[in-house]
């Protein structure tokens, strides 16, 4: 049995490497929908596509080794994210970074802290209009399903991660994909 | 902020345990028992309860409803009295000026300070009306899973507590973690290797979680 908070600390580095994961996924055009094609049937996401985006922040953290840490920062629509890989170079991680989803058609933008896993600014896909308060119950329920489907999406991904991380492969494979990336 | 704003934030939680029994009646029950009272309490600096998420004003969970399908959708309300700083200042600065004209005085001692301070500050604080915040608690009881509308730190514990108090059942945050030790998806082996993991990025020129 781990103290909550002991553990929290302890295994926040998962969370941040997630991120940094899904960036690398993203920039390397890596088809999410074929990562967990079982687990996405499984969930009941039936669609096309799934694609992740950057959005309009991303923060990362390079510890220095002597308890000391550097934190980098890069916000804008259209900012170059050169800083951020310079910092994966160094050992960094990504540690924030607010994502858009796009299942088909539907968007969700949201942003993500690695070590907690929260997720804050989420906008879902526009949910139909409430005419007046019978509807209330059918409002609920459309929100509550787009809620859920996006937090299918992380799950499932991050379950994946996981699975990599400790597998063989992790070194192998994903690590030299990654390696290459920010070498590029 | 609430479920049905156009932007929010969560926090997701684990429910460690079911209620087995009339859970309808057990819920019903806990939201009633520790609804926030309709009655302000002019001396309580923090009153919280349970309120519906159709009527956050008027916490009556016979006329309004619980149940959103197959969920349970209720609010948590949290009343909080504060003072500004500057307006406690200038109620002390004139309530000094007062005694020291009243009993010919040049100075006051620290204590007289002090009590002064705290009469104020009591004062202000029963007169102040109390700031309404109200976040939304999704519950799926059958995945034993709860979203919590909000990310602040003081607002999670309140819930957390409350939920406790409420339906004797505890509350785990999901984080990384405890969204693994809670997984059916992984083995207990897979569990163990996860344990002993470590950050690789400790040193400069390596990649996460290249640690050979």
């Amino acid at each position: 049995m781990h103290d909550i908070s002991i553990s929290y600390n302890k295994y926040k580095f998962l969370g941040n490497e997630f991120l940094t994961w899904l960036w690398y996924l993203i920039e390397n055009d890596i088809n999410i929908k074929n990562i967990a094609e079982a687990d996405w049937e499984k969930a009941g996401v039936d669609c096309n596509s799934i694609v992740f985006e950057i959005g309009n922040c991303i923060a990362l953290e390079n510890s220095l080794g002597d308890d000391s840490v550097e934190k980098i920062s890069i916000k804008g629509d259209d900012a170059g994210l050169e800083e951020g890989k310079t910092a994966l170079k160094k050992g960094g991680v990504v540690t924030d970074m607010n994502l858009v989803l796009r299942i088909d058609d539907n968007e969700w933008r949201f942003n993500i802290k690695g070590e907690s896993m929260e997720i804050t600014s989420l906008k879902t896909p526009v949910a139909g209009k409430m005419e007046n308060e019978d509807d209330t119950e059918g409002a609920v329920l459309e929100k509550v399903f787009l809620y859920n489907r996006l937090f299918e999406v992380i799950d499932i991904l991050f379950h994946n991660f996981i699975k990599k991380r400790i597998s063989e492969n992790w070194k192998k494979v994903d690590i030299t994909g990654i390696r290459e990336w920010v070498e590029s | 902020m609430g479920l049905l704003s156009s932007s929010v934030s969560v926090a997701r939680y684990r429910v460690d345990g079911k209620i087995e029994e009339n859970v309808m009646e057990t819920i019903h029950a806990g939201l009633k028992q520790n609804a926030i009272t309709t009655i302000e309490d002019e001396y309580a600096e923090i009153t919280m309860g349970w309120t519906p998420f159709e009527s956050n004003f008027n916490p009556d969970f016979e006329k309004f409803t619980f149940t959103f399908g197959d969920f349970f959708l209720f609010s948590l309300r949290i009343d909080k009295k504060s003072v500004p700083s500057k307006i406690i200042q200038k109620h002390i600065s004139i309530e000094v000026q007062r005694k020291l004209k009243e009993e010919g005085r040049q100075f006051l001692s620290k204590n007289e300070k002090t009590e002064i301070k705290e009469n104020v500050t009591d004062k202000l604080m029963r007169q102040m009306p109390s700031t309404p915040n109200i976040y939304d608690v999704l519950w799926n009881h059958e995945a034993q899973q709860v979203l919590f509308f909000s990310t602040q730190k003081a607002a999670n514990e309140e819930l957390e507590t409350m939920f406790t108090k409420s339906f004797k059942l505890r509350l785990i945050r999901l984080f990384p973690f405890t969204i693994i030790e809670g997984s059916e998806k992984f083995s207990d082996e897979e569990r163990d290797m996860v344990l002993n993991l470590a950050p690789a990025n400790v040193n400069r020129g390596k990649v996460m979680g290249d640690d050979i």
